[in-house]
């Protein structure tokens, strides 16, 4: 049923300008309560793609339908209005520096709803308690370390409980402790919160542990797709070399250039 | 010949790259006058920036305002002693001050010190995807960043200069009348019969306020508009105090060719 579908993406291309191509020809749909990732390597349009959903680049081509609307078509205020049913943690964070972690996860409680402080203070407390961070409600983004400041800024987005949680890059720059903790918390509160989840990674092992769902982008195009198992057992090349780590395969190690031969000997000066 | 093209090209695409950027100033100027609503329904908002911009300027404003004021006593005294006319010491400085000094230099210093941190903090927020975690948060940056900067700016500027201007007075007094010895009532009192409130009080003042718009509107639009990279920011926190210093010479030009003409 298409009203299962919290995000539709149809034939969705897009280009900065003439020259940048970024996307082009994508066709994907997220089903509600699903924890979805979308891989791929870095540069290869994902964090645009997150973007386009979010309604923040509009596309050159296509659609982007989220919770059945054209993101395209909406005006300013119809776009908030969208934006305060999803949520998105950004890759480093992106908490506000001149507000303590406490003021961080109050943020959007104070801008779009008007309940006591009293309240906000509870809820805040119990935003913080679920990434395991009630104590450190009084501490500066500075305070924290990397893993500490991305729970932080988890619990940020979760503060409205979003219908749509949109990841960057969650695990970018965390020791294994921290990284499984945040994959953790991406599961458990997409459950208990009946959220939809995006996920955009190209950490391979900790996300096939919780998505349900995995879309592959190179170039700008979707080039395979499936569940964890699916991939883990996939023989596809480029599948193979993403997920196994391989330097070489259809990822080229070597960045287009000139004969090897020639650079080095041809063309030395005289 | 191909040469000659690629010149006029360039000219062309730096003339264009010019107008539009220009453009583009005037809507964000346009959207922090529209946005306007939250710093002051929200006041406390306004008043944080008017701490950062305002209060935290105080001390260059302050001791700047003293020395400039201690350096026209000694000017002012050494050449109106030639037409033995010392005592006009006192309408010297503060004409000097309230017309001119007062709002220039203090708009020059609000430049350098609360312009420059105004641009870095919110281009290093834009750097940072501070400004773009808001907007996904339905929460318009210029609405809750950039318009109480702004106003906190134009606010301070009149307060700033006025306390470099009474700063400036008691430098010359200290100056001329404690250390050169000028008669202290005369000081005072030709002070208060030449200076007119309307004429110089008020037109200093509208002078402030104006620097006040220049200043941080220029701040606030070169932040926003830095792009998202240390190099970026730098550049952008340096064009503020350089663009925003010309833009006060330049206005207090015209200013002063509107306000005292019949003079």
């Amino acid at each position: 049923m298409p009203d299962q579908n919290v995000v539709e993406i149809a034939d969705l291309s897009f280009s900065y300008d003439a020259t940048r191509h970024v996307l082009s020809g994508i066709n994907f749909a997220i089903p509600r309560g699903k924890v979805v990732a979308i891989m791929g390597g870095s540069g290869c349009g994902k964090t645009t793609l997150l973007r386009l959903i979010g309604g923040a680049l509009r596309a050159t081509k296509g659609s982007v339908r989220v919770f059945g609307q054209d993101v395209a078509g909406l005006a300013p205020d119809a776009l908030f209005a969208m934006r305060r049913r999803m949520s998105m943690l950004f890759q480093f964070g992106a908490l506000f520096t001149d507000m303590s972690t406490f003021d961080n996860v109050a943020f959007q409680m104070r801008e779009h709803t008007r309940l006591p402080e009293a309240l906000i203070r509870d809820l805040v407390l119990m935003k913080l308690h679920a990434v395991g961070l009630r104590g450190a409600e009084g501490l500066m983004p500075s305070e924290l370390s990397g893993g500490m400041a991305r729970r932080v800024a988890l619990a940020r987005a979760i503060a409205l409980d979003p219908e749509l949680m949109m990841y960057d890059e969650p695990f970018a720059g965390l020791d294994p402790i921290s990284l499984g903790v945040i994959g953790q918390l991406i599961r458990t509160l997409n459950d208990a919160l009946g959220a939809t989840s995006i996920v955009v990674t190209h950490d391979v092992q900790e996300s096939l542990k919780i998505v349900d769902y995995i879309y592959f982008v190179s170039e700008g195009r979707i080039i395979a797709e499936g569940t964890a198992e699916a991939v883990r057992a996939s023989k596809a090349p480029f599948v193979h070399q993403f997920v196994w780590g391989e330097a070489d395969g259809p990822v080229p190690f070597h960045y287009p250039a000139a004969d090897y031969r020639g650079a080095l000997v041809d063309a030395r000066p005289r | 010949m191909t040469r000659v093209l690629a010149l006029v090209s360039e000219l062309g695409a730096r003339v264009t790259s010019l107008i539009w950027r220009l453009g583009y100033a005037a809507r964000f100027f346009w959207a922090t006058l529209r946005h306007s609503g939250t710093a002051f329904r929200r006041f406390h908002l306004t008043v944080r920036e008017l701490y950062f911009a305002g209060v935290l300027s105080l001390i260059i404003i302050v001791v700047s305002g003293l020395f400039v004021g201690m350096v026209l006593g000694l000017q002012g005294y050494d050449t109106l002693a030639r037409y033995g006319s010392s005592e006009a010491l006192g309408v010297l400085v503060a004409l000097s001050l309230v017309r001119e000094l007062g709002p220039v230099v203090a708009a020059l210093l609000f430049a350098s010190r609360a312009g420059s941190a105004i641009t870095a903090e919110i281009g290093l927020m834009k750097a940072t995807e501070q400004l773009d975690a808001m907007e996904m948060m339905a929460v318009d940056p210029v609405a809750r960043v950039v318009a109480p900067r702004f106003w906190g700016g134009v606010l301070s500027m009149p307060l700033l200069a006025a306390l470099f201007s009474a700063m400036g007075i008691f430098g010359g007094y200290l100056v001329g009348v404690v250390l050169i010895g000028v008669d202290v009532g005369q000081f005072w009192s030709q002070m208060q019969a030449a200076v007119d409130f309307r004429e110089d009080v008020v037109n200093g003042v509208i002078k402030s306020v104006v620097f006040g718009v220049a200043v941080t509107g220029i701040a606030v639009f070169e932040g926003y508009d830095a792009p998202p990279t240390a190099e970026g920011v730098s550049g952008a926190t340096t064009r503020t105090v350089v663009t925003s210093s010309l833009a006060v010479l330049a206005l207090d030009f015209v200013l002063t060719a509107f306000m005292f003409r019949g003079i």
